[in-house]
């Protein structure tokens, strides 16, 4: 069953990220990409990562794949064709992305990897004191770093996309 | 772990998905669809985070915290790079990657 | 003796320089002259101050006085071999420092009323600022190699100075000829230095003037030609100095200098730096008299003599009133040299080397009043040549006044200074050598009548008629006039002899009275042919010029000096040896050069291709690189 699940899984991952690299429509390659992020939190759901499943589709789902949208209604048409790279350069890469995959594959294939085979569900709880925590293998300082680096980025974005704004306004009152 | 399968099948599908973005990422002209490319390599390490400490080190956490930063950070980039699209397109209509080349200078 | 107070005259005018040159554009003319001449006054002060302490306070021990130094070792080669930086004091530099910073702060003072509403202001009273700072250095130096450092730079600023108006062309060509030519000799110096420094393995003055010392000694050691090699070094070095002080044949970049602003003429080519041809041969004097019996000081004073009468010549013939104050400061050079090569070393055989340097100080003061006189003429008249002058007398009284003072004493008339140098010369070249006597007493008459010559020349002779009436100069270029004429009357008083001797140790001074008659009567006659020749206007000068004929034309024309040297320069040497070289160096050196960078742009077009800009070939090329790496690593470098 759960085999049966991982493959459907695993298919819809593959076959809707190629679409999203693929499209030659803006929206629709977007809209692609929310499911690969749907199929990809299943896949966490199934190894017990609950938490991370959730944070999964609210912040990539809900709030990331959002932000696309917008900034895809704001610049572009929604019938509108993209441009993509010639063919011998998309035959180029896809041949270099093959053997990487082949050179990947076979450097995993060849690594015996030490299984532990036991069952071990995560709570919340634990993460958040795992996260939170200040004793030997706590997490605080990098949390704290990645919020001040939130606060950064949302200071930035703000000014970054004021930024043109301003000779404009001042045009009219001179 | 996730009953009957094994880590080598996760990893099979993590890789084809990394070079997947890689491919989008190297063909896409579109600064947005370049976005898009990111958002897929970054889920494909994601989850090889998680599968290994799964699979390798289920006792421990490390993998699935350093995958809530990874989204954080993600979510951080790509709020960022939404402000420079848009500012971007303010100022030369245009998302294209061929369109912003005089950046080089 | 404390004496690191002496260290501060030359820094001064230093500091003056760097704030000048600093704030070139941002100082007032005037402000930058008071600030020129208060250093000056201050290096003035201290050389004095010095000059006492050392002469009549503390500077013997025993009667001898002594060689006090202060200095730093610079660059060490071995443990007696190294370049220091430091001080010096003995008599010759402090008498040269009372020279040096008089002349200085008089024609500061002077420049100041010259020099006005002239655009480059500051900048000429920076680059007197940097001359006096070399010419300290250089009297100050402790060593070969130091006297060497400031001898080249009296050289660059007494460059800049002559291209002062660089906007003439004959200004500029005339500096790079002076700098051409006393680099050329320098070669010979610097070739000098390094052959003692091999060979006695010091440099230090103290060390290399001990008369017994190992320094000397060992021109024993190794020869060459004929002659020992310590001779042919101090030979090479005498080169130097004599292109410094333009001693024949090396002497034709003086004349042309003169087409820099008339006090720099006094400052640099009259007083201080030509001497310092002089100074450097006395420096050395116990290695000059020791090495070989005196071989180079034979050569010097050969050369000396010489120069003094063909240039002495030559004077009495040029009608610009400047070249003729040239060719007079070549030929008292040339006197100089003169009493150098014919002194002796102990007591009163030293005679030449105390009159060498007697004359050396009271020809600065009257030949710095004739030049700054001339310059006041000049100024009143705007020419240089004496047919726009005549009967200034009645214009002009105070220049007329000081100018008949100076060329008194440089005709050697008593009681004024040049009277008592010149007899102790004339006294040391008799005892010695009656041949080069002979030629002093000549020399000594043709100096009075030449000297008289353009002085009836321009205040009295024909009553030019002048469009503007030429009037007396300002205060600050008279002030300086009579001060110096004071200087030129009463400087012969002071007893030489007692402070400065060859070795150091002073003998008592005494006129010979009939030699001085002889050498008085020799310039009274001059004097008196000039007043025949030029007192009123008449055709006695021009009656003569036509009895010597072609003798005079020579003479005008130098003797073809400058010509000849063209034409080895241009005909000979560019055309078989430099153009060669020249063709040699732009084709081959030059062609792989230009090759090497023409193929470099040609590559780097190519390749520029590679740096697209595009975010996407440089991820495209990332990736290949990790697919490659990773292959690496899992095939080949698997264990």
């Amino acid at each position: 069953m759960e085999r049966i699940l991982f493959y459907l899984l695993s298919i819809i991952i593959l076959i809707f990220a190629i679409s999203a690299v693929s499209s030659r429509k803006m929206l629709r390659s977007v809209i692609y990409l929310l499911f690969v992020l749907c199929a990809i939190a299943g896949l966490y759901f199934m190894a017990d990562y609950n938490f991370l499943a959730a944070v999964q589709l609210t912040v990539y789902a809900g709030g990331i794949v959002v932000l696309m949208i917008f900034s895809v209604m704001l610049v572009h048409h929604i019938d509108m064709e993209m441009e993509v790279a010639g063919k011998t350069k998309q035959a180029l890469t896809a041949a270099l992305c093959l053997s990487g995959v082949v050179v990947f594959l076979i450097a995993i294939y060849q690594h015996p990897f030490a299984i532990v085979p036991t069952q071990n569900t995560i709570t919340v709880a634990e993460v958040g004191t795992l996260l939170l925590g200040y004793q030997a293998g706590g997490f605080i300082l990098p949390f704290e770093v990645i919020s001040v680096l939130l606060l950064a980025v949302m200071i930035g974005g703000i000014v970054i996309a004021k930024a043109g704004k301003k000779p404009q306004e001042k045009t009219p009152k001179s | 772990m996730i009953t009957d399968i094994s880590l080598y099948e996760v990893l099979t599908v993590t890789t084809l998905l990394f070079f997947i973005g890689v491919y989008g990422f190297i063909t896409r002209k579109n600064l947005i669809s370049m976005l898009i490319s990111v958002e897929l390599i970054l889920n494909a390490s994601v989850l090889n985070f998680v599968f290994f400490n799964q699979y390798l080190y289920p006792e421990m956490l490390q993998g699935a915290i350093f995958s809530i930063f990874i989204i954080a950070v993600a979510a951080a980039e790509t709020a960022l790079a939404v402000a420079i699209i848009i500012n971007l397109y303010r100022k030369i209509s245009s998302v294209e990657v061929a369109d912003v080349e005089n950046m080089k200078y | 003796m404390d004496i690191s107070h002496t260290l501060l005259i030359p820094l001064i005018p230093l500091l003056i320089f760097l704030v000048l040159g600093v704030f070139y554009n941002k100082i007032k003319p005037i402000v930058s002259g008071y600030v020129g001449v208060l250093g000056m006054l201050v290096s003035f002060g201290l050389s004095v101050y010095t000059a006492y302490q050392y002469f009549l306070v503390n500077g013997q021990i025993d009667g001898v006085y002594q060689s006090i130094s202060q200095k730093t070792v610079w660059m060490r080669f071995t443990d007696t071999l190294h370049i220091d930086m430091g001080v010096l004091i003995d008599p010759i530099s402090v008498m040269m420092l009372v020279v040096v910073s008089t002349i200085s702060l008089m024609v500061q003072i002077y420049s100041r009323g010259y020099m006005k509403g002239d655009s480059g202001y500051t900048k000429f009273f920076a680059y007197l600022s940097l001359f006096t700072f070399s010419m300290f250095g250089l009297v100050l130096a402790t060593n070969l190699f130091q006297i060497y450092i400031f001898w080249e730079l009296v050289g660059v600023s007494s460059f800049l100075l002559i291209g002062y108006y660089y906007t003439k062309p004959s200004a500029v060509a005339a500096a790079k000829k002076a700098f051409i030519v006393t680099r050329f000799a320098d070669f010979g110096f610097l070739i000098g230095i390094l052959i003692i420094g091999y060979y006695t393995g010091t440099y230090d003055f103290e060390t290399l003037n001990q008369p017994d010392g190992a320094a000397i000694l060992s021109w024993t050691s190794g020869s060459f030609m004929g002659l020992s090699i310590l001779t042919w070094a101090l030979i090479l070095i005498f080169i130097g100095g004599a292109g410094k002080s333009a001693m024949f044949p090396l002497h034709i970049w003086l004349p042309d200098a003169m087409e820099g602003p008339t006090p720099v003429s006094a400052l640099i080519h009259a007083a201080t730096m030509v001497v310092a041809g002089v100074f450097l041969v006395a420096r050395l004097f116990p290695m000059y008299y020791f090495v070989e019996n005196g071989f180079a000081l034979q050569v010097v004073a050969y050369v000396g003599a010489f120069s003094a009468l063909f240039a002495a010549v030559i004077a009495v013939t040029q009608t610009d009133i400047k070249r003729v104050l040239a060719f007079s400061t070549m030929s008292q050079l040339g006197y100089m040299m003169l009493a150098l090569g014919v002194s002796g070393y102990e007591g009163h055989e030293g005679v030449g080397y105390t009159a060498s340097m007697f004359h050396l100080f009271t020809h600065a003061m009257f030949k710095a009043l004739l030049f700054l006189g001339a310059g006041s003429v000049i100024h009143a008249v705007h020419s240089n040549y004496l047919k726009d002058m005549g009967g200034l007398r009645k214009f002009m009284p105070l220049t007329n006044i000081t100018f008949l003072v100076a060329a008194l004493a440089i005709s050697g008339v008593p009681p004024l200074a040049g009277f008592w140098s010149k007899d102790e010369i004339l006294v040391a070249a008799f005892e010695q050598n009656k041949l080069i006597y002979l030629v002093g007493v000549l020399v000594a008459g043709l100096t009075a009548f030449y000297i008289f010559r353009i002085y009836f020349g321009i205040f009295w002779g024909k009553e030019t008629q002048y469009k503007h009436p030429p009037q007396e100069s300002p205060a600050s270029m008279t002030i300086p006039l009579v001060i110096l004429a004071f200087l030129s009357i009463v400087v012969g008083f002071i007893p030489f002899s007692e402070f400065i001797s060859a070795d150091k140790t002073g003998f008592e001074g005494h006129l010979n009275y009939p030699l001085a008659a002889i050498a008085t009567a020799v310039g009274l006659i001059g004097i008196g042919l000039a007043f025949v020749f030029y007192k009123k206007e008449n055709d006695l000068s021009d009656r003569f010029v036509h009895a010597f004929g072609q003798f005079y034309t020579w003479t005008f024309h130098k003797f073809y000096f400058d010509e000849l040297y063209l034409f080895i320069t241009k005909k000979i040497l560019f055309k078989n040896v430099s153009y060669p070289i020249a063709y040699f160096d732009k084709k081959y050196v030059d062609g792989s050069m230009e090759g090497i960078g023409n193929k470099t742009v040609w590559l780097s077009e190519k390749i520029k291709k590679i740096q697209s800009g595009r975010l996407q070939d440089y991820a495209f090329a990332f990736v290949s690189g990790v697919v490659v790496l990773a292959l690496i690593f899992v095939y080949f470098l698997k264990n």
